[in-house]
């Protein structure tokens, strides 16, 4: 049902542009290409519902994928739900593109170390790394715990260790974190709230 | 927002300060035009509402608005409270709500006054307040006094228009720099929206809060609210734009040194037990018909966090694991973080999707303050200013010993969950396409390293591991909790029966109840997560019943799927709508209608014992006089810490009396500019076309923005012979940009009495990662804004003064 509407949707859209755009000039309708084009795009896609990562108006989008022939999910179309009441369909230059930033090839590959002092990275495993870190913890806290501050107080804290992130994931993740972090002892959480 | 995007539409007047929505927010601002232009925008009268923009830079948002006032950076508690000045001399305020729903006829103690830009109580030494000199008068039940007629000469409304009587419009427009008559004629408007069939909406983002007076800059926006009867009702409000997806949501659920999920106050050193704990922190009922709901429920709220946290480890016995939780050693914010740091005092620091370096303040600094730990992790699906901090400007990396671990990871269309927009609407969105490449979820990195650091402690012991042993981790897979199990712990249950809990005012303080964050409980219940509700504008007659835009079965909005807050304020004492034509909530005669009440829903209000409006705080009504703040109960206008000028109210306190200094408190080299040396005030701005530094990764974006730049007035320009184009150097006390300058009329020259002033702005986004700085390596390392900024915050909320700050300018 969504679907059907939300062609329609398009094709208004579509005619709206090239009338301003070109008219008829091009000696064919422009807006019905448009709309083979569009059609043609996400034909046969699946319809999923995501939410922009910018800013936070909460601008609510729909993302178009399909199964490849080898298995994997190609990610087609993003664009405004005309269903939300907060942007009914609208997006902004960053929310229209955000596309390119859920399949940019800049993204970073593979976990990448830094030894001290040195000038380059180096490629390591997710287990080496997690590992790793994991050691880095536990010893910074066990070198930074005061379970009894100089006035005497049961504070149970570790001093040496800082986290700080989350106006980008998601609501449960900023949960699990703060969760996960009081329960190491940490004291020095914050987020983009702040700053 | 104390109200949401949609209910701009609802509004008679808008006053944007500190914002520039149209550039910044730009499909949230087509509410705002709507409330300007839609002749269908509601039940309110069709269109017709003014926008007036007060903002340092003239931008898209004031090419729309009915008045643009060019305010000087980080005065805008002299605006509005120039604002109040005007309503309490001509009496326009709204009587019935100032009387009987603020804390207007409070008498406070006779140890409070206020004298030559210091409240009583000031320790010059420590730089602090004791807001113990600031209480209410109170009687041996421990209520306040009242005087309702409002003459009592300590009474708080008394106290309001003396205090802001200096608030003249001749001083307004020496602080300021807007021209009196240009503040006469929005006084005027303002002044009409105390009548209640008018209300009236304050829109503020950042360049209210990052100053070193922040909270009272809003604060000074809700005090007007407040006396023009405009909090808790559709179309008003004090609305905060975020800036970024979920910056709500996780404020709420506490990744912020200061609170527990839910706003609750992080336990103290000293606070021996629970109940230590709840008479120091929760809110005190003065007035008997105050409910006081915060302060009566917060040790149940409390306790459903730690049974939810610590399962069957927490027990009646042990105080419900209470002392597990970390006290901390003092304040542990942000700047505090790098101030230790620097002091060798800080070994490792994880950043997830947050980039020190560009954030600031003092970007130099920062870059210092990294190179002394011992390990840095950054969670991200980018190479951001901190992965990279080693190699970065004034860096040498073969002296840098810090340890620097990249994980790389999914971005939000990889995984589900719900971000919450400024409106306080928690929606959920779907996973879309599996994790890309080598990426992981960052809460499935954090459950790994939870579960191998226990295992080290299992295997090596190592200090006090019992809230390592027992933190619940009941997910089918620990390793990897889903979202849906997070969301569903958060929401908590009642461990009798087993069943989702329904609202939060049914949790228990026995430990028979959990909730994750007390003021989600009802987001996910037994008719499963209501965030994934989806019944929008496809049928607005149906799912929109009130017309009012409210949108109730459309995701879910805290607290209980409220969407206007403290909507009993909507309403008359009777219970009637203040505005007919745009209600809130109504008593029909046995029960409220309309939005969910921000009330006992079936409380008759012509009981002799109704609870006042404001069910969250001990008075009962808004507090027109705080004492929760650190720098005063009433805002006070303050200079920044670099300034041009003296304070015009009272020179010889300029600046805050207690905003924090750490460098001056750590020993060391003092970082102010003076206006000698850098006589130009500086602000900081976002473009349409970028996100904070992430979009510095989408071509499209640094295709259509691709180079940082300071925004210069022409007559400064003209004055230093630079064009358009042309690069110049912009340099504070702490670091230097070198950009191209962009001179226009946007930016301008301040009249501040006797000196004149010229303000510039400079874009936030660049630095030296991502695609442009790929294009220009070695200029790239002048590109950060906050290498000028001043470590330093407000007094309460350590955020820090980035929005106002001196600089030079020469050309190169």
């Amino acid at each position: 049902m969504a679907t059907v509407t939300r062609g329609g949707f398009l094709t208004l859209a579509g005619i709206g542009t090239a009338a301003v755009l070109v008219g008829s000039e091009l000696g064919f309708d422009l807006a019905q290409a448009t709309e083979i084009k569009q059609k043609l795009r996400i034909a046969g896609a699946t319809e999923a519902h995501s939410l922009c990562p910018y800013c936070a108006v909460g601008c609510s989008l729909i993302a178009y994928t399909r199964k490849e022939a080898d298995g994997s999910v190609k990610l087609l179309q993003i664009e405004g739900d005309p269903d939300s009441p907060v942007n009914e369909g609208r997006l902004c230059p960053k929310g229209a593109t955000s596309m390119q930033l859920a399949t940019s090839e800049r993204r970073v590959g593979q976990p990448l170390y830094r030894a001290p002092g040195a000038t380059e990275w180096q490629k390591m495993s997710w287990d080496d790394m997690l590992g790793k870190i994991a050691q880095r913890i536990k010893d910074s806290r066990d070198q930074t715990f005061v379970a009894t501050d100089k006035k005497g107080n049961l504070v149970n804290r570790t001093d040496g260790i800082a986290f700080a992130g989350g106006a980008a994931f998601s609501s449960e993740e900023g949960y699990f974190a703060t969760k996960v972090m009081r329960g190491l002892g940490l004291t020095h959480l914050e987020q983009q709230a702040r700053v | 927002m104390t109200n949401h995007w949609r209910d701009i539409k609802n509004t008679d007047l808008i006053l944007i300060n500190g914002a520039n929505p149209a550039e910044a927010h730009p499909v949230g601002f087509q509410w705002f035009m709507r409330a300007k232009l839609d002749p269908a925008r509601g039940p309110g009268k069709g269109g017709g509402a003014k926008m007036i923009h007060a903002d340092p830079r003239f931008s898209r948002t004031s090419a729309v608005s009915d008045m643009y006032l060019r305010i000087r950076t980080g005065t805008d508690v002299a605006y509005f409270g120039g604002l109040s000045n005007y309503v309490l001399q001509k009496n326009l305020h709204h009587a019935d709500y100032v009387k009987n729903y603020t804390n207007a006829s409070f008498i406070v103690k006779d140890s409070y006054n206020f004298k030559e830009g210091l409240f009583s109580g000031y320790d010059r030494k420590k730089r602090t307040y004791d807001a113990d000199a600031w209480g209410y008068e109170t009687g041996p039940d421990g209520f306040a006094h009242r005087d309702k007629t409002l003459q009592h000469p300590r009474c708080v409304f008394q106290l309001l228009k003396k205090h802001y009587s200096r608030y003249t419009p001749e001083m307004v427009s020496t602080i300021t720099g807007i021209p009196k008559d240009a503040f006469l004629k929005v006084a005027e408007l303002v002044g009409e929206m105390g009548r209640p069939d008018k209300v009236m909406t304050i829109v503020y983002a950042v360049g209210l809060t990052q100053h070193t007076t922040g909270g009272q800059l809003i604060r000074s926006g809700a005090v007007l609210q407040l006396l023009l009867g405009n909090m808790g009702r559709p179309g008003g409000g004090m609305n905060a734009e975020r800036g970024h997806a979920n910056i709500q949501g996780n404020t709420d659920h506490a990744i912020s040194w200061e609170i527990l999920p839910g706003y609750l106050k992080i336990p103290q050193p000293g606070q021996k037990n629970i109940d230590d704990y709840v008479t120091k922190s929760a809110p005190k009922k003065s007035d008997p018909n105050s409910w006081n709901f915060f302060g009566t429920n917060y040790k149940k709220f409390l306790v459903s966090l730690l049974k939810t946290w610590y399962g069957s480890a927490a027990t009646k016995d042990n105080d419900f694991a209470f002392s597990y939780i970390p006290k901390p050693l003092g304040n542990s914010s942000w700047m505090t973080i790098f101030d230790r740091a620097l002091q060798g005092k800080m070994q490792g620091l994880m950043l997830s999707g947050m980039t020190a370096t560009s954030i600031g303040p003092d970007s130099n600094q920062v870059l210092q303050a990294l190179a002394k730990l011992k390990w840095l992790v950054v969670m991200d699906p980018f190479p951001t200013t901190s992965s990279e901090f080693w190699h970065g400007p004034g860096m040498t990396p073969a002296s840098v010993q810090t340890e620097v671990f990249m994980l790389p990871t999914t971005h939000w269309i990889e995984k589900d969950g719900s971000f919450v927009n400024s409106g306080r609407w928690m929606q959920w969105k779907d996973q879309v396409i599996p994790p890309q490449g080598g990426a992981r979820h960052d809460h499935w990195i954090t459950a790994e390293l939870f579960q191998r650091v226990k295992a080290l402690y299992q295997k090596n012991g190592g200090k006090f591991a019992d809230p390592i042993m027992h933190l619940t981790m009941d997910y089918k897979d620990p390793h990897k909790p889903l979202l849906d199990e997070i969301a569903r712990e958060i929401n908590g249950k009642d461990l009798k029966s087993g069943k989702q809990m329904a609202t939060f005012a049914k949790l228990a303080d026995d430990g028979t109840t959990t909730a994750g964050d007390w003021i989600y409980t009802g987001s996910y219940t037994e008719k499963g997560n209501l965030s994934k509700r989806r019944d929008g504008v496809q049928d607005p007659a149906k799912n929109d019943p009130t017309g009012m835009g409210f949108y109730p079965n459309w995701a879910w909005s805290w607290p209980l799927n409220r969407r206007v807050m403290y909507n009993r304020a909507s309403a008359d004492l009777d219970g009637k709508p203040w505005d007919p034509k745009r209600p809130g909530i109504a008593w029909n005669g046995s029960k409220w209608v309309g939005d969910v009440p921000d009330y006992p829903p079936k409380m008759n209000p012509k009981d002799a014992k109704a609870w006042m409006p404001f069910i969250m705080n001990g008075e009962g009504g808004g507090r027109l006089f705080s004492s929760t703040m650190a720098d005063g109960p009433f805002p006070e206008h303050y200079e920044p810490m670099e300034s041009p000028v003296k304070n015009a109210l009272h020179p010889d306190n300029s600046a805050s009396p207690v905003a924090f200094l750490y460098d001056k408190a750590a020993g060391r080299e003092n970082r102010f500019g003076t206006p000698d040396e850098y006589p130009i005030i500086a602000t900081t701005y976002r473009l349409t076309e970028h996100e904070h530094f992430l979009t510095q990764q989408v071509p499209h974006l640094v295709q259509l923005a691709p180079e940082p730049f300071v925004e210069m007035p022409t007559g400064l320009a003209k004055e230093k012979n630079i064009k358009t184009g042309d690069m110049v150097r912009v340099s504070s006390k702490r670091g230097k940009m070198e950009v191209r300058a962009v001179v226009t009329n946007r930016v301008g020259q301040l009249d501040l009495g006797d000196k004149k002033a010229w303000q510039v702005g400079i874009p936030i986004h660049w630095g030296f990662v991502g695609v442009a700085a790929d294009l220009h390596p070695e200029r790239s390392m002048l590109w950060l804004v906050n290498a000028l900024t001043p470590f330093v915050g407000d007094a309460s909320a350590r955020t820090p003064e980035t929005k106002a700050f001196l600089v030079a300018i020469e050309k190169m």
